[in-house]
């Protein structure tokens, strides 16, 4: 069983009179393990399928299992306790709560858990760590350099050590070196056995995943691959990533 | 990291904003808590001049029959079975359960005498407990202090062709007019005032009262359970409120007190609304904030939690500072409210507990739908990037 199985993904969106199809029913299915870049244009639905794979997003038709569980028939607030304890999300602005230090920025998902203080501090510690970002945790966010904060960012999706890792363009607000190195550290954690499913724009950022769905037009147009060129020309029947 | 460090990081940072909410608050607590604790110290204070202003509670001697007497005109009654009050027994009435509240008692006997060729109603009474009973008494002269004098109501002095120094003899015995009161235009304007010793040895009523006055405190007590309790006391008397005085004071005082409790609502409209607004100001403010705490899987509890206990915080502090500055406000201001200087500031802890209770109470009110409005933010529409 994939980790992640998508089926006829569909959503639209209602703008004024019209109806938007951002996704037009698309499938696919993404192992554990696996570092996986959706691609595409602008408007091609690459933010809006990260947004439904993230539970973010009620789909308008279809359905996401993530771990055999099928994300919208969880109840309530149970899909937000699926959040908190499965996925993880960097968003492209980094969204650092402003006010709070590195570390307590870290901590937060633990806000809601039961861990005890230590515990949790000693947590934060070690996600900060494996981002390479000890030393700094006093600081608040506009003490740090977009690459720290990044950092931070990072760590903060990973202290609950979630199953997948969602990034949203994250090296969209870097300068080109601190985007490698971001790219690396993304690697590095894939290496380790974190799933990552990344949205870029960026074609050389495909370069460091495992394989590249393309949207185009709300629909999956090709496999692509690691290096690989894209095609755009066909749709693609569902595939494992 | 819990919850309430996010709730305290924020407000720490937005400390001009939330200091403009606190201060508001605490305006309009502060503004609630002057105008209640001066109509407390001065309706207290009004309570009590009123209340020691004449008798509200008259003792009379139980009888069986009917007086036939209208618009001062006795037309004689038919009476039978009288029972007299012992002076003895007036001693009973300090033993009531509200004895406290009772300022003074007054008791007198009457009777007929001549003087100087009239016929002459004769009081006894005793002047330290009339003159504190009736206050509007003005005096010509000054009260009795010994048992050869006497004071005159100025009627009586005018028919009676009688000046303070004067003589007069009651019963062959020779009295000397010390005081005549200034016209009152009641009853006692054609009365002879003697010690009550003196006017029950003067009459043959040794030991015994015709009817007591008393004043008593309205204030925390219903002048009905007194008149009941004294009643008890003395089951040979007649004891009655007189509901015309007590009424009339109520009434009075009662209509102060609701103004006051309109002002009260006019600020906590106006407090509830700076609230709201303040409160719907930050939650647009954090919008991408709060979109954060639902993607990495924050409940809608827990978004509102966060929102109300700032609130919270905001109240307790406001309610704090309101109490501080309404209590200052309110001694500042009672000497130029209240008559007399020596009113006293009514330190009530109901007001201190009660304007916490309102200040929380409000904010976290008035943040309700700001809460709510927070905890049902879209997520995706709230980061804009996913």
């Amino acid at each position: 069983m994939a980790l992640i199985e998508v089926r006829d993904l569909a959503k639209n969106y209602r703008c004024g009179d019209e109806t938007v199809e951002a996704l037009r029913g698309i499938d696919f299915d993404i192992e554990t393990g696996k570092f996986i870049t959706i691609m595409g244009q602008s408007g091609s639905g690459k933010s809006t399928l990260l947004s439904v794979l993230g539970g973010l997003n009620h789909p308008s038709r279809g359905t996401v299992q993530i771990a055999g569980i099928d994300l919208y028939a969880l109840p309530g607030e149970k899909l937000a306790d699926f959040r908190s304890s499965t996925l993880g999300f960097v968003f492209q602005s980094f969204n650092l709560i402003p006010y709070l230090s590195a570390l307590e920025n870290v901590m937060l998902p633990l806000a809601i858990s039961r861990m005890k203080g230590k515990d949790k501090r000693a947590a934060a510690g070690e996600a900060l760590a494996r981002v390479g970002l000890g030393g700094r945790e006093d600081r608040l966010p506009n003490a740090l350099s977009g690459g720290e904060q990044e950092r931070v960012a990072i760590a903060r999706a990973m202290v609950n050590r979630p199953d997948i890792l969602f990034a949203d363009e994250p090296t969209g607000n870097l300068d080109s070196k601190t985007a490698l190195e971001m790219m690396h550290l993304f690697r590095a954690l894939n290496d380790a056995g974190q799933t990552v499913v990344m949205v870029t724009h960026n074609p050389e950022n495909c370069g460091y995943s495992d394989r590249t769905i393309h949207l185009k037009d709300g629909l999956v147009v090709g496999k692509g691959g690691s290096g690989s060129p894209r095609d755009f020309l066909t749709p693609v029947s569902p595939g494992v990533y | 990291m819990k919850l309430h460090n996010i709730s305290f990081n924020n407000l720490r940072r937005r400390k001009a904003k939330m200091a403009f909410l606190t201060v508001g608050l605490a305006v309009g607590i502060a503004t609630i808590v002057t105008l209640i604790t001066l109509t407390d110290s001065m309706s207290g204070d009004v309570e009590r001049k009123m209340d020691e202003f004449g008798a509200n509670i008259l003792i009379t001697p139980q009888q069986n029959g009917l007086a036939m007497n209208y618009g001062g005109i006795s037309l004689g009654g038919v009476t039978f079975d009288q029972k007299e009050i012992l002076e003895s027994d007036l001693s009973r009435i300090s033993t009531i359960k509200n004895s406290r509240n009772i300022s003074a008692v007054a008791p007198k006997v009457l009777g007929g005498v001549t003087m100087a060729g009239r016929q002459v109603l004769l009081i006894g009474v005793q002047f330290d407990k009339e003159l504190k009973l009736k206050q509007w008494w003005k005096l010509f002269g000054e009260a009795p202090k010994a048992d050869g004098e006497l004071l005159l109501g100025s009627d009586a002095a005018r028919a009676l062709n009688v000046m303070i120094g004067d003589s007069l003899e009651i019963k062959g015995e020779r009295f000397k007019v010390t005081g005549i009161l200034e016209q009152t235009g009641s009853q006692d304007d054609s009365l002879v005032f003697v010690r009550l010793a003196v006017a029950q040895r003067l009459l043959g009523k040794v030991g015994r009262i015709n009817l007591v006055e008393v004043a008593a405190l309205c204030s925390g007590c219903p002048i009905g359970d007194m008149v009941l309790q004294i009643a008890e006391k003395l089951p040979d008397a007649k004891v009655s409120a007189i509901q015309q005085v007590v009424e009339g004071r109520l009434k009075a005082l009662g209509q102060y007190r609701r103004f006051s409790w309109a002002m009260s609502g006019v600020v906590i409209f106006i407090g509830s609304l700076i609230v709201f607004v303040t409160m719907m100001g930050s939650v647009n403010e954090r919008t991408t904030e709060i979109g954060v705490f639902r993607a990495i899987g924050f409940r809608r509890s827990h978004i509102m939690r966060i929102i109300l206990l700032e609130a919270a915080v905001i109240g307790l502090l406001a309610g704090l500072l309101g109490y501080g500055a309404g209590m200052g406000g309110a001694r500042l201001a009672l000497p130029f409210m209240a008559e007399g200087k020596q009113v006293a500031l009514c330190w009530d802890t109901q007001v201190a507990f009660g304007s916490l209770g309102l200040s929380l109470g409000l904010a976290l009110l008035a943040s309700l739908y700001p809460a709510l409005y927070a905890s049902r933010l879209d997520p995706t529409e709230a980061l804009r990037a996913l």
